[in-house]
This record gives C-alpha cells, structure tokens and sequence, in this order.
C-alpha cells in the first residue's frame, strides 16, 4: 500500500515540489471520498481544509433564498479546491458541493499553516502553487461576467 | 482572369430546412445541387446572403452534408438581416456569394493534434473542422474540442453534441457561463476547461473561434503552455461588404479580414489584435 506521501507525489500539484516539503505537507493530508450532493466546504466557514481533487467534480456555489444555489464554477480532477486557506481571514467564500462521487486529498490547512509559518521555504513553495489558481480564477471570473457569448457581447 | 459571376452576384439558393438551434440562432440547409453554380465551401470560409429586399450579411459555413449536396449556415438573429434569414422557411430562397475567404489550416492540420476552441455562435465556423477530420479521421491525431456557450440552453448542435460526447473519436469539453436546471456539466469560461486538457503542444496545431476577447485569452493560454504562434489559427470577425476586397470595409491593419481571412495564423496578427482604433 502506497503511503500518503507516494500518493500525492502522483498528483500534479507535487510536480516540482522539492521531496522534503512533499513529506512534510503529507503529514497534514488524507484520503477522503465525498458522495454525490455532499458539501465539502461551505461558505463563511474557517477555511481549515484544502483538497486536491483525484477523481469527480465538485461544483462552488453561492446559496440565494430566492434563487437557489448559484455555481460558480466547477472543478474536477487534479485540481485545487479551496485557496482561502492561505491568505487571512482563512475564510471560505463559497460552498463547494460533490456532483458525483468525489475522491480527494483532504489538507488540513491549520496544521500545514503552522507548518509554513514555521519553514518559509515550504510557505514560499506553496504559495506559487496557490497564487496562480487565484490569478486564473479570477481572469475566468471576470470573462464570465463580461458575457461574452450573449447577442450583445 | 476568368470572371465568376459567383463573386459579385447572388446565386439563389433554395432553403430545404429551417432548424432552430435555441432561442436566437437557426441553421438554414441550403440544396447544393451539382447544377448550382456555388460550391460548398471549405472548413472556416463564409457565404454572402443575401435576404431579398432586405440585405446581405457575411454568415459562416457551417457544415456540408457528406455528398456535398447540401450546405449548412447557423445565423444568429442580432439584425435585420439576420433576423429575416432566420424567419426564413423550406422552400423559401436565399441569395448566395461566395465560398469566400482562408478557411481553417487542414492540411498543415494532418498529422497532428487537433485543438479547437469555440465560444457562443463561434461554434458554427468551427464544427466544419470537426466534420472534416472526422471523415478523415485516421489522417489525424487527438482531436480535442472545447466549447463555451452562454448557458446549456444557448449551445447550439445539441444532438450532435451528445454524439460526440459519446464517441471515442474525439476529446469534447463543453463548459457554460452560467449552469442552472439540470445542468450536471461543466460551469465556467472556456479557457478553464482547456487548461485541464494534456496536451503536447509540439504535436498541436489549434483553432479557434469566438469573441476576441475569448481568443486572446486561449491564445495566451496556448502559448504559455508552449505552442507555438504559427500553429494557432484565429478566426477574424470584421464588417464584410463586398468579400472581394474591393470595399475596404473589414479592413484589419494590412489585411482584408474577407480576403485574407478570415482564419489567419496568430503570429502574423498577433501586435494588432490589441490595438482599439482598428
């Protein structure tokens, strides 16, 4: 049986990632498995988890009374689902719910924000893996919002 | 030169079925009989229609039937005259110039893998690419489709969609705006479902249509990930009158967007795509 650390080396988000902070940030993470229509994250809630997904999509939505659950967007497998880990408040903005069943590297994120703190180099390596998910989400927000298929776009 | 009395003057064209795609868009089927002086067109090039008594618009190709005997057209309803082509019916007739225009680079396609991104009616000009190298397809490698559209509502091809969801012939991602209903797919812009695809970007050869907006955020995204400028190909939208490069009208820096284009390689409009006076 592979061991945690052997596992999430097979996972893009490892390319690149020096050995020793691959062993450290396993320290922090486990297997998870969501079923479909299972909340992962919601909003509003301390960001203490991150996940890598392996497997299934996973959908972050915004919950209106009137409307109902907004998606934002969807995310599927080898992606990252939760940035607000890293950068206070340590809040989630969203909920993120499983559409179909969902396997996962769930991260504790207090245990490896201590981890950062506390080894620089660890916190520097993973913010360069975090900061450009939030620069592409937020261009891709941005061009959603902009409507650029309707008629008058 | 020989005179083609196609360029100038509108051949008319009987339509033999109306489909309507969603709320604003139809396909018109026109019959491409082997007496009609009009050829169908190749992958990426564009008819003249004319709508009698109303006006003449630049519309795609998009799609011929595999005997050639029929060509296809997906208007969407945003002006007069596209609002009077898309209330067109069976029987009723259409006037056509053309084929005009580069289409898509199949031949430099041939070979290598096949990367197509398409935004909103962008589709249309694409989905004669998808046709060509699946008649053809074992003279290509991957095929990867990528799709944006609006909401679930607003793609167009659905029925064909869901064949090629299913065909092992293909890799097709289709993502939307906005999700809603039923919609168990993909929620987000194009670019995003493109960043989740493998690709060697040695081996790939990319097109790619829609807003230009949409295009230069695939464009740089194909490039960050290594492809090269000349092995992306855009698909030009401009104001075309006359399609012979007489008129000026969709002029685009040095090139005639309905002569030149309107599928250009990236690299050679790459410093003008940004520049707003043109």
């Amino acid at each position: 049986m592979k061991s945690m650390a052997e596992l999430i080396r097979e996972h893009p988000f490892a390319a690149g990632l020096a050995e020793a902070h691959i062993d450290t940030i396993a320290g922090c993470a486990k297997n998870v498995v969501f079923e479909p229509g299972a909340f992962m994250i919601r909003e509003g809630q301390p960001a203490d988890v991150f996940y890598l997904i392996r497997q299934g999509r996973v959908a972050t939505e915004v919950y209106s009374p009137r409307g109902g659950a907004y998606v934002l967007n969807t995310l599927g497998a080898n992606e990252i689902l939760g940035v607000s880990w890293i950068v206070p408040p340590y809040r989630s903005t969203s909920d993120a719910r499983a559409t179909d069943q969902v396997r996962a590297f769930a991260f504790d994120a207090v245990c490896l924000r201590g981890k950062c703190e506390a080894d620089p180099a660890l916190g520097y390596a993973l913010m360069k893996r975090f900061v450009p998910v939030l620069v592409q989400r937020l261009s891709s927000a941005r061009l959603q919002a902009l409507d650029l298929f309707g008629a008058n776009a | 030169m020989k005179h083609d009395p196609t360029r100038l003057q509108p051949v008319p064209m009987r339509v033999l079925e109306s489909t309507p795609e969603n709320a604003d868009t139809t396909t018109l089927v026109l019959d491409c009989d082997p007496s009609c002086p009009i050829v169908p067109g190749a992958p990426g090039q564009f008819n003249m229609l004319y709508a009698f008594g109303v006006g003449e618009v630049a519309i795609s190709i998009s799609g011929t039937s595999d005997d050639r005997r029929q060509m296809y057209h997906t208007v969407r309803a945003v002006a007069p005259v596209s609002d009077a082509l898309c209330r067109m019916r069976p029987g009723d007739w259409v006037g056509v110039r053309g084929p005009f225009g580069v289409g898509w680079p199949m031949l430099q396609a041939r070979g290598r893998d096949v990367i197509l991104v398409a935004g909103g009616i962008g589709m249309a000009p694409l989905r004669p690419a998808v046709q060509a190298v699946l008649r053809e397809r074992a003279a290509f490698g991957r095929l990867l489709v990528f799709y944006g559209a609006r909401a679930p509502r607003d793609r167009l091809f659905v029925s064909e969609l869901a064949r090629w969801e299913s065909s092992r012939e293909l890799e097709l991602g289709v993502t939307v705006d906005n999700g809603g209903g039923n919609w168990g797919g993909r929620v987000g812009f194009v670019v995003a479902a493109l960043g989740q695809a493998q690709i060697d970007p040695a081996r790939a050869i990319a097109m790619t249509c829609g807003p230009e907006v949409m295009m230069r955020a695939v464009t740089q995204h194909l490039l960050d990930r290594g492809m090269a400028a000349s092995d992306i190909y855009v698909s030009m939208e401009r104001n075309m009158k006359c399609a012979t490069a007489l008129c000026g009208h969709c002029q685009f820096g040095p090139e005639f967007v309905c002569k030149d284009g309107p599928v250009l390689p990236y690299d050679r409009i790459a410093d003008l795509l940004t520049v707003r006076e043109i």
